[in-house]
């Protein structure tokens, strides 16, 4: 049921007008961030403005629309966003990924693979990939510009130098198209790989930093490693305890007081699919062994030496 | 056996009527009108326009009614209004020498054509609580005299702000800058000024822009910043040149008649800093301006607007940046509170896929960490395990 006080999908025509034109350009320049003027929503900055503009903009009345938060369509910011798309544009709503056309996220790419006929909308918090080595939004312009990312190669150096492994483990920064260095919001690095070569269109909002960027389909997405310290993606030593997947984006859970550990899917709708489909984890908490954790009694001259 | 957490949706209705139960507190008594938030905190309605970007001051009181009094939340609702608002026009430049005064003071001049007006102002109360206003009785005190009597010149005016006629109260600034002792600031080209709310700002940002921003700005961290430069961060020997509140005009030229027409009036507050400058090799010594303006009554507000409008001039006037007051990319960026207040908040959403993605790194480093240590020659390395 649509509320009429609004116009379709709350933003007027002339503003969705201006953000579609911004994203033509996004999607001309592969991974190149367009500023754009965000407006206020009726969200707060920082739970998905620039997502929710992004589906706003391009949201037909023909759509299904799928929000996902954390992997899940049951956290709470996922079904008030949802909320207030069903409400401002009566649209069709789901939460089965092969069903939807118009996919928002938040922190995951769903693990079932996409098509032509999706597209993926991001939520950005922090779109400059740089901007933990250079605040100053000046600078980091001129070194896109120039492709001068050599600062962020240092970063990853110094990263495998001083702890062995590079430190990112989410929002894993990546070249799109061999051109420009790109954030791919705050998804595990086990999401990157899913980027590469996806035949959805893959859309970028940051609202509070007013920006856009896009992955057309089709395009390469390199994450950006080392020769003799080549990328790759978190394993468990688990599967998911409710579907036995093993090749899942893996949450944990501490369910009691002794820390044992329930590992399941983070992609809930993947996770149903699978069970549907009779597949079934060992339904067994875990206990984890911290490999530097020694018996009190052990530990105890090395804290009165350290003291 | 687990199950997936389901029930968001049940559990936002509950937290909807929980907040309303909030909202509405006890209701043994009586509930706070709109029109009662209109009138009687009106400085609250003030800095809810001014930072909402919106001048409207029954909806910015049933922003705060709905907002139980938490400001910024007030102005995120505000905000939030006022996005769905066409954009019908653009008006012409306030004229704030033409101005119905409620108030008007010069700290650089004693006597000042046109007079100064103390009006309304907590600067010469004593500060404390009048306990008549608890029994819920009329203040006793440093409110009753509500005649507004000029400090000079001028005839006595009517207390009441809407009689006041509009009249041409000649600027300070103006009367310097005819000596050429005060540095005025030309127009950049002739190109109408950008619009903060349509286009994102980026920089460098031209004066136009900042002094959007600033209006627009958080009055916390404008108070701080501009606080920073009085105590040598950036320092800038500012004098409150005029202060100035009242009733302005607002006109527009509509295509169709391109002829002006008024279409309202707008309370404002508005503050022009002099500020000492030695001069450059190419500038004699001179004085030169920062400036503030917001909606309503705003003292501190413009006063700290000026402040660190004048400290971001740094790159104009040829002064070396070397304060954070003076570096436009940090002083705006961070100046709005509706930003500001949701990013932080968002730390409130789940990240349980980031974290999990720390924590399997963190254990990768440590069983690395592990191996490490025993293939360590010493049996035990102490500084290794404190640094674990």
């Amino acid at each position: 049921m649509m509320d009429t006080h609004y116009n379709f999908a709350f933003l007027d025509e002339r503003t969705k007008k201006r953000i579609r034109r911004a994203l033509l350009k996004a999607v001309a320049v592969p991974g190149y961030q367009v500023p754009f003027g965000s407006r206020e929503m009726p969200f707060a900055y920082g739970w998905g403005t620039g997502g929710v503009q992004i589906t706003a903009s391009i949201i037909g009345q023909n759509d299904v629309l799928k929000v996902i938060d954390q992997g899940s369509d049951d956290t709470t910011n996922a079904v008030n966003i949802r909320r207030f798309f069903a409400r401002t544009t009566g649209v069709a709503t789901t939460g089965k990924t092969r069903e939807a056309t118009l996919i928002q996220t938040r922190h995951r790419i769903p693990e079932v693979p996409l098509t032509e006929a999706q597209t993926l909308v991001y939520q950005v918090p922090m779109p400059e990939p740089l901007s933990k080595l250079e605040p100053r939004r000046r600078e980091t312009i001129k070194m896109h510009a120039l492709s001068e990312y050599g600062l962020m190669h240092v970063r990853l150096y110094e990263d495998i130098a001083q702890l062995g492994a590079i430190s990112h483990a989410y929002d894993y920064p990546v070249m799109v198209n061999e051109r420009y260095l790109m954030s791919p919001s705050p998804i595990p690095k086990f999401d990157n790989p899913k980027m590469h070569m996806n035949p959805a269109l893959q859309l970028f909002g940051a609202g509070r930093e007013k920006r856009l960027y896009a992955i057309p389909p089709y395009t390469q997405v390199r994450s950006l490693d080392f020769e003799d310290h080549p990328f790759e993606v978190q394993h468990w030593a688990h599967a998911c305890a409710l579907c036995g997947a093993a090749e899942s984006y893996l949450d944990e859970m501490i369910v009691d007081d002794a820390g044992s550990r329930l590992f399941v899917c983070s992609d809930s709708d993947y996770c149903e699919d699978r069970r549907d489909a009779g597949h079934v984890g060992t339904q067994q908490a875990v206990t984890l062994h911290d490999v530097l954790a020694t018996s009190p009694e052990a530990f105890a001259p090395n804290e009165r030496e350290a003291a | 056996m687990y199950v997936a957490v389901k029930g968001g949706a049940a559990a936002i209705e509950s937290s909807w009527q929980l907040l309303e139960k909030q909202r509405r507190g006890d209701t043994t008594i009586a509930e706070l009108s709109v029109a009662q938030i209109r009138s009687q905190l009106t400085l609250a309605v003030d800095r809810v326009m001014s930072e909402g970007s919106l001048y409207d001051p029954e909806l910015a009181a049933l922003a705060i009614k709905q907002a139980s009094g938490d400001l910024m939340e007030a102005i995120f609702l505000l905000r939030a209004y006022r996005t769905t608002l066409p954009r019908l026009g653009y008006s012409e430049p306030l004229d704030t020498a033409r101005i119905a005064l409620v108030r008007r003071i010069s700290a650089t001049f004693k006597e000042v054509p046109g007079g100064q007006l103390l009006g309304p102002t907590y600067d010469y109360t004593q500060r404390l609580l009048d306990f008549a206003l608890l029994a819920e009785g009329e203040s006793t005190g440093h409110s009753s005299a509500a005649t507004d009597t000029p400090l000079t010149g001028q005839d006595a005016k009517p207390a009441a702000k809407v009689e006041a006629p509009a009249q041409t109260v000649p600027r300070i600034n103006d009367l310097l800058a005819r000596e050429g002792l005060l540095e005025t600031p030309q127009p950049l080209g002739t190109q109408a000024p950008g619009d903060l709310t349509r286009d994102p700002l980026m920089f460098p940002a031209d004066r136009a822009l900042r002094l959007q921003a600033l209006a627009r700005g958080d009055e916390g961290w404008l108070l701080a910043m501009g606080y920073s430069t009085q105590r040598g961060y950036a320092s800038s020997h500012p004098f409150a040149g005029e202060i100035r509140r009242g009733t302005v005009s607002v006109e527009l030229v509509p295509d169709e008649l391109g002829f002006t027409i008024d279409i309202g009036d707008l309370e404002v507050t508005e503050c022009q800093m002099i500020n000492q400058f030695s001069g450059s090799r190419d500038v004699p010594p001179q004085f030169t301006q920062g400036y503030g303006l917001a909606f309503g009554g705003a003292e501190r507000k413009t006063m700290a607007m000026a402040l660190v409008d004048r400290a971001l001039r740094a790159d104009e006037l040829g002064e070396p940046r070397v304060a954070p007051a003076q570096d436009e990319e940090f002083v705006l960026s961070h100046a709005d509170n509706v930003e500001a207040s949701g990013f932080v908040q968002h730390l409130k959403l789940p990240h349980y896929v980031d974290f999990q993605a720390e924590l399997e790194l963190v254990r990768k480093l440590r069983q690395a960490h592990a191996e490490a240590a025993q293939g360590n020659t010493s049996p035990f390395n102490p500084t290794q395990q404190e640094a674990a």
